[in-house]
């Protein structure tokens, strides 16, 4: 049958059918089994749960892809990234509330309003970030590996502590002008316009940050800074401008991200960024690092994972242990399949 | 890459300001170089005078210090020495005076025992601590000396420096969860000399306490070992897997096994559903059992080594009535010396030699025939040794270990210190983590105290609570160091050669210079 034709792929796929990918099979499996029990149980919680995942997940992708982004160019785990996102956040409820005098049960009027914070938190995040490479990274170009990792954890605590002194040691409430009625009620699949809002302010995004990486001539410069840095200043790209371009975009997206965070979550604390920030990281190295699609696909399995976690009724750890899951994965990740799922093993990469 | 500026040329063909003035700085002569830095310094003591006192008095000892250091020896360096002694002795600050003689003292002996005088009277100074602390100088900004409680806490966190030293600066590896280490030595003290497991009853020499109370109780001494082999065998686990990986990925993967030990102690009261209370989850392990030698053993050394730390002492010496703090004290500079002791003899090693070449270039050390594997698991092995033994210790100290203490602060905090003393040398990450220990248990305190008296624009005063901001400032000093002085503040040579020169993965051309291609 079909078994004779797929034999010899198969013989090539598993080479050697090792213990730890036996293992990882087997965990795969029993997670499937929980997820299938459960769907059995609740199917319309698990659907809901389903699509609460997808709309975390939405979140992750733009601070994923940041840190994709970054480290495809630089090599570089940005870890003021995730602060980078929170100061977005509270850049958007300043600049909402203060500025726009934005707040709950506005109508119609809401939309510009959100779309300018949306502009003007992203430009923000991307001078922002771009100005943290400038004096943080761009000096340490030719130093050893460690030595822009080690500054970066220097400025991630630096922005957390400007958030502390901006905002204060407490949660700061956004308004809640996101409409939470619900779309469609299909047998208790519930489906409501906050998380759609989410969804479609990420995905222009994302198809925009798309268009731009591989349509673009700026998206090619940024190509080829990050295949082979010489050879593209040879070529006459200014690599400088473009590992500058990619912050900005990179931080751009985090304040975009810090924007729909604030709105949807409606609350933001200082030390909230680097938590979030290494979930967000963990979903790159998940999809793929350096890798645009492969930074979505592993930020919404890490939406759906947290939200099955913390949302499942069978069996499911709880919200203390997602933390916990998420390193699990991203510790097991880097050892069994340190190239992702999306992503092509390099010489390095292991 | 940059030129040679102002030996050869002259100040006019100097291009950019800062290199012009650097070159007439250098051209002019020496006289006239002191006379402006001296003027300088006058200047910044009266400006500073306005603000605080203390601080003018100490810029112009400082000052006074330095420019009679640069005098002929004899006689003009030593009368001057003398006169700044004096002069304190005559201002009645017998503490300061001391210090300085002291301080003068040992730059007069010769060089080839200085080796040996400066650390033997470094730890006769530690020990004797305790008796003179209440009577030192108060240090401007900085306030009183440090409690010995403080001591003892900067001791800990210098331990677990030269512990994290081993890995970082010796074998090149970066470890951004060492606060794991930290954890597993400082639970294993709490399960077992507390009352954690009280469904056993088990005792092994452990003192003060009833010998039919519940739960494991083992002699601190036993479990300072255990603590610290337990917690090689978890530096062994953690690495077997995580070893392979390059530089950035082994950094996030310790980071996660830090978070996930930090979750694991959050949220083991209930221990993965199972009901069973591990490390009492955000409540903590508390209280630890006491330190000490037991009654036989005192008795037989005739009260020279304490029955029991909590119990003991009505003993004054010196005018100081000794505490247990005291002899947590001086139990943690014992520690702290075979720390050290031990990261010296390991360093040129054969395995610290093997270190320094994965450090340095590990394809090739991996072609001279070094086991890459072996070595770095040695490495992390002996790192979180040392972690776990302070770990133990520390929450022995302070008899509790709650999960709120091995928070990635924590890993950052001592990732900090050895930055800031230096990569790779002990003597460096020795005073850089003492320095930082302090500052975290109360010179920040302290210095926030006096901005907020001192320093206020008319009316106005600042009144900030700077030892929240103590995580800013620890990545303020991370950025600074790394960007103007990455082999830290006292270098080992080695490093430095590797920082500034490089070892590997050396550019062909140099793209860092504005976008023109340099040709090497």
């Amino acid at each position: 049958m079909a078994a004779d034709a797929s034999a010899p792929t198969l013989a090539t796929r598993f080479k050697r059918p090792s213990l730890i990918s036996a293992f990882g099979l087997i965990f795969v499996a029993l997670l499937l089994f929980w997820l299938a029990v459960n769907a059995v149980k609740a199917p319309s919680e698990f659907m809901t749960i389903f699509l609460i995942g997808i709309t975390t997940g939405c979140v992750y992708a733009l601070v994923a892809l940041g840190y994709t982004l970054v480290y495809g160019i630089l090599e570089l785990i940005n870890f003021a990234h995730g602060d980078v996102f929170m100061l977005g956040g509270m850049f958007t409820i300043t600049m909402g509330t203060h500025f726009f005098g934005l707040k709950h049960g506005m109508g119609l009027v809401t939309v510009p309003i959100v779309f300018a914070t949306l502009l003007l938190a992203m430009l923000a995040c991307g001078l922002l970030n771009a100005t943290i490479e400038f004096i943080a990274y761009r000096p340490l170009r030719g130093a050893p590996r460690l030595a822009p990792l080690i500054t970066a954890i220097g400025v991630s605590f630096i922005i957390e502590d400007v958030g502390l002194a901006w905002k204060g040691p407490n949660y700061i409430t956004a308004p809640d002008v996101f409409p939470h009625s619900q779309i469609f009620n299909f047998y208790g699949i519930a489906y409501e316009w906050n998380k759609l809002i989410v969804v479609s302010i990420t995905v222009p995004v994302l198809l925009a940050l798309l268009y731009l990486v591989q349509r673009t001539r700026q998206g090619k410069a940024m190509r080829a800074t990050a295949q082979d840095k010489e050879a593209a200043a040879i070529m006459g790209i200014n690599v400088n401008r473009t590992i500058s371009f990619t912050f900005l975009i990179a931080g751009a997206l985090a304040g975009a991200a810090g924007l729909i965070y604030s709105l949807y979550v409606t609350t933001v604390r200082f030390d909230q960024g680097f938590q979030l920030g290494l979930i967000a990281f963990t979903a790159a190295v998940f999809g793929g690092i350096g890798n645009l699609p492969g930074a979505v696909l592993g930020a919404i399995l890490i939406g759906l994972i947290q939200a099955f976690n913390e949302g499942l009724s069978w069996h499911a750890p709880g919200s203390d242990w997602t933390e916990a899951i998420v390193f699990t994965i991203l510790i097991m990740i880097l050892v069994f399949r340190p190239e992702g799922l999306l992503g092509e093993r390099t010489p390095e990469g292991g | 890459m940059t030129s040679d500026v102002g030996s050869t040329e002259s100040p006019a063909d100097v291009i950019g300001l800062r290199n012009r003035l650097k070159a007439r700085w250098t051209a002019m002569p020496d006289r006239q170089r002191a006379g402006i830095a001296m003027g300088l310094e006058i200047l910044l003591a009266v400006l500073l005078y306005f603000v605080d006192h203390a601080l003018a008095y100490a810029v112009l000892t400082i000052s006074a210090i330095y420019w009679t250091n640069r005098l002929p020896p004899l006689p003009w360096k030593l009368a001057g020495q003398a006169l700044i002694v004096v002069v304190f002795l005559v201002a009645t600050q017998w503490s300061l005076a001391a210090t300085l003689a002291i301080g003068f003292g040992l730059f007069w002996i010769p060089k080839r025992y200085r080796v040996w005088a400066v650390p033997v009277v470094a730890i006769l100074l530690a020990i004797l601590y305790p008796f003179y602390q209440t009577k030192m100088f108060t240090i401007p900004v900085f306030g009183v000396w440090p409690d010995v409680s403080t001591g003892v806490y900067m001791i800990v966190f210098v331990m677990m420096a030269v512990g994290l030293n081993i890995v970082v600066g010796y074998a090149g590896l970066l470890d951004l969860g060492y606060v794991a280490f930290y954890a597993t030595g400082a639970y294993t003290a709490a399960w077992f000399a507390s009352l954690q497991f009280s469904h056993v009853t088990w005792h092994f020499g452990a003192v003060g306490i009833d010998p039919k109370l519940a739960g494991i109780h083992v002699t601190i001494w036993l479990l300072l070992l255990l603590a610290g082999v337990i917690t090689a065998l978890f530096g062994i686990i953690i690495g077997l897997p995580t070893l392979r990986l390059r530089g950035d990925y082994l950094a996030i993967v310790t980071l996660g096994f830090g978070e996930i030990i930090y979750d694991v102690a959050r949220n083991s009261d209930n221990f993965v559903g199972t009901g069973f209370n591990l490390t009492n989850g955000p409540n903590g392990i508390t209280p630890l059992d006491s330190i000490g030698f037991g009654n036989s053993l005192s008795h037989w050394t005739g009260g020279l080594l304490p029955a029991n730390y909590l119990s003991c002492c009505n003993a004054k010496y010196l005018g100081h009535q000794i505490q247990s703090t005291d002899l947590f004290f001086w139990t943690a500079i014992v520690l702290l010396l075979f720390t050290v002791f031990c990261s010296l003899r390991l360093q040129y090693s054969r395995l610290g030699r093997a270190w320094i070449a994965i450090r340095e270039d590990e394809t090739a050390a991996a072609a001279m025939g070094i086991p890459l594997m072996r070595t770095k698991t040695w490495a992390y092995a002996s790192g979180a040794f040392f972690g776990g033994v302070a770990g133990a210790y520390y929450a022995v100290f302070k008899s509790a270990t709650f999960p709120g203490d091995f928070y990635f602060n924590i890993s950052v905090f001592i990732l900090c210190m050895v930055i800031l003393g230096g990569m790779g040398n002990i003597w460096g990450v020795i005073v850089g983590g003492a320095f930082l220990a302090y500052l975290n248990e109360e010179g920040l305190a302290n210095t926030g105290a006096w901005i907020n008296a001192n320093i206020h624009l008319g009316s106005h005063h600042p009144n900030i609570q700077v030892p929240l901001y103590a995580s800013g400032i620890y990545g303020v000093i991370i950025l600074v160091v790394m960007l103007f002085r990455p082999e830290g503040l006292i270098p080992s040579r080695r490093v430095a050669a590797e920082l500034h020169e490089g070892v590997h993965d050396e550019p062909l051309y140099d793209i860092t210079a504005d976008n023109r291609i340099v040709v090497e």
